[in-house]
């Protein structure tokens, strides 16, 4: 009669998908500049079309109604919005279980107090090193100080306190360092996730790419802290697939679990699923989330696995991980329908290797960062993106 | 009732977790940061009467007379509350 089934990581969730994870990046808008950000470089142009409060309600019922239940308001910086109380008490109404995703800029005792009455249940705060340097040059900003005042404001008003550090070559080696400040602050979570290379950090990868031997030893720092610590603090470390050798399952399948709402309203089954080619968007101020998620073509494309060439379509381990990301097949290799690169199975593996190698390379590691910021957006929407990435020569 | 579970433990949630009744699932569901738990059937059941104040016996006794021709019930629960105890998603209020 114990019958559980967990739907955090890799559970199949039967034959009809639903978006039990709603994520709604609810700005671009952002007053850091992290060198990993995983916005589009483009975010520029969608930053003057926010939906309104009253598009997000619609959407936050429909998407209820499909049976979302895990709601993720991220960014951007989502504290930028001043109607994030009224967008967090409705979830509450709602039944959702509520994630303000921050930085910590913007967040007050007035807001977090506000947050509180509307049923906010967790907010998860980024943080970046344990030095003030590294904190400020890889978000461009000077907010080393006011995280840790933020985390302990969180603290204070009871919330869980959930802690994600990007982790890349210039804080992979304090990771023991990261984990016990964490600690001391009270974390109950903390995600160490190794950087994803989508957007920003795609542009940056050569700059930020840890090596093979430094992910070793971080990862049994993390395991010895993790024994130490025992059930008090929750421990995720997201590997970095680079040095994998089988791709992560993307999103847990394409329009399986997750479905995200972008500031302009564009709805998507990932992040970065945008970059893929021939592909239209269904947008909430025109469409239904039920036609979306159950009938759109944009969904309906990558769902399963009949879109798969070889060698993924007589693949024995093709249930584990759907051939991996769509978009990430596109990024390297041109190929929006070949198998994640990062697969050694695949015929573009060579990508992947060549990118480990070009990071250990000293003039292409020693590249200016591009950090995220709108001038730089604008650069790369005008096509002026050469003076900015010159050597970035990873792209087909 | 097992090494770990005693019959006059007493479990209540985790805290900052969430338990409540899904209908587009049709089950109930564990919410916590990070992630969710779908609990089928009997799962459900037990988390539910873990109410940080009833023992585990007598939250045994209830489901007895909820589910009479459930067979082994006894050692299916303590099973659960072992396992759902060793997850950390619930935790010991008093004894
Ligand atoms: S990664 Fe940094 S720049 Fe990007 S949205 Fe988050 S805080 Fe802003
Ligand atoms: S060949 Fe395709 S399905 Fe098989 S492991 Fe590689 S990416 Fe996955």
């Amino acid at each position: 009669m114990s019958d559980f089934e967990a739907v955090n990581n890799g559970a199949k969730i039967g034959h009809a998908p639903k978006p039990l994870w709603l994520l709604a990046e609810v700005t671009y808008r952002c007053p850091l500049h992290c060198a990993f950000c995983y916005n589009p470089t483009d975010y520029v142009t969608h930053t003057q079309n926010e939906l309104t409060t009253e598009q997000w309600i619609k959407a936050l019922r429909e998407a209820r109604k499909l049976g979302a239940l895990q709601l993720g308001i991220s960014g951007g910086e989502p504290l930028l919005r001043d109607d994030i109380e009224e967008i967090v008490a409705e979830a509450g109404r709602l039944g959702y279980y509520t994630n303000l995703i921050t930085s910590g800029v913007g967040l007050t005792e007035k807001r977090i107090a506000e947050f509180k009455r509307g049923g906010l249940d967790h907010i998860q705060l980024s943080m970046h090193d344990i030095t003030k340097e590294i904190n400020n040059f890889i978000t461009d900003t000077n907010t080393f100080e006011l995280k840790k005042k933020v985390a302990a404001m969180i603290k204070e008003h009871d919330y869980p306190m959930v802690l994600n550090v990007v982790i890349h070559r210039y804080n992979i080696e304090h990771i023991g360092e990261i984990l016990d400040m964490a600690e001391q602050i009270g974390a109950d979570y903390v995600e160490l996730a190794n950087t994803q290379y989508y957007g920003w950090s795609l542009l940056n990868r050569a700059q930020l790419m840890p090596t093979k031997e430094q992910l070793l030893k971080a990862e049994a720092v993390t395991n010895k802290f993790r024994e130490r610590v025992g059930n008090k603090m929750k421990v995720f470390f997201v590997v970095p697939d680079y040095y994998a050798d089988r791709p992560k399952k993307c999103m847990n399948g394409w329009g399986e679990v997750f479905m995200i709402v972008t500031a302009n309203g564009d709805v998507l089954p990932c992040h970065s699923a945008r970059v893929l080619p021939g592909l239209t968007f269904p947008n909430v101020k025109d469409a239904d989330l039920d036609w979306v998620w159950n009938e759109s073509p944009a969904f309906m494309k990558y769902r399963g696995d009949d879109w798969m060439k070889e060698p993924c379509r007589t693949c024995p381990d093709k249930e584990k991980d759907l051939g991996g990301c769509r978009c990430q097949a596109f990024l390297l290799s041109g190929d929006a329908e070949s198998a994640d690169p990062v697969c050694s199975l695949s015929p573009n593996h060579h990508l992947i290797e060549k990118a480990i190698e070009d990071a250990k390379n000293p003039q292409l590691a020693a590249q200016p960062i591009v950090f995220r910021n709108d001038k730089n957006s604008r650069k790369l929407v005008d096509g002026e993106s050469d003076e900015l990435v010159a050597d970035f020569h990873a792209l087909p | 009732m097992s090494d770990k579970i005693k019959s006059d433990d007493v479990f209540g949630l985790a805290r900052h977790y969430r338990f409540q009744w899904e209908e587009a699932q049709g089950c109930y569901v564990l919410l916590f940061p990070e992630g969710m738990i779908k609990l089928n059937g009997g799962a459900g059941e037990v988390i539910k009467r873990l109410d940080g104040k009833k023992n585990v016996a007598a939250v045994v006794d209830e489901l007895k007379t909820a589910f009479p021709e459930a067979p082994d019930l006894e050692a299916d629960v303590v099973a659960m509350i072992e396992l759902a105890a060793d997850k950390a998603w619930i935790e010991r209020k008093s004894t």
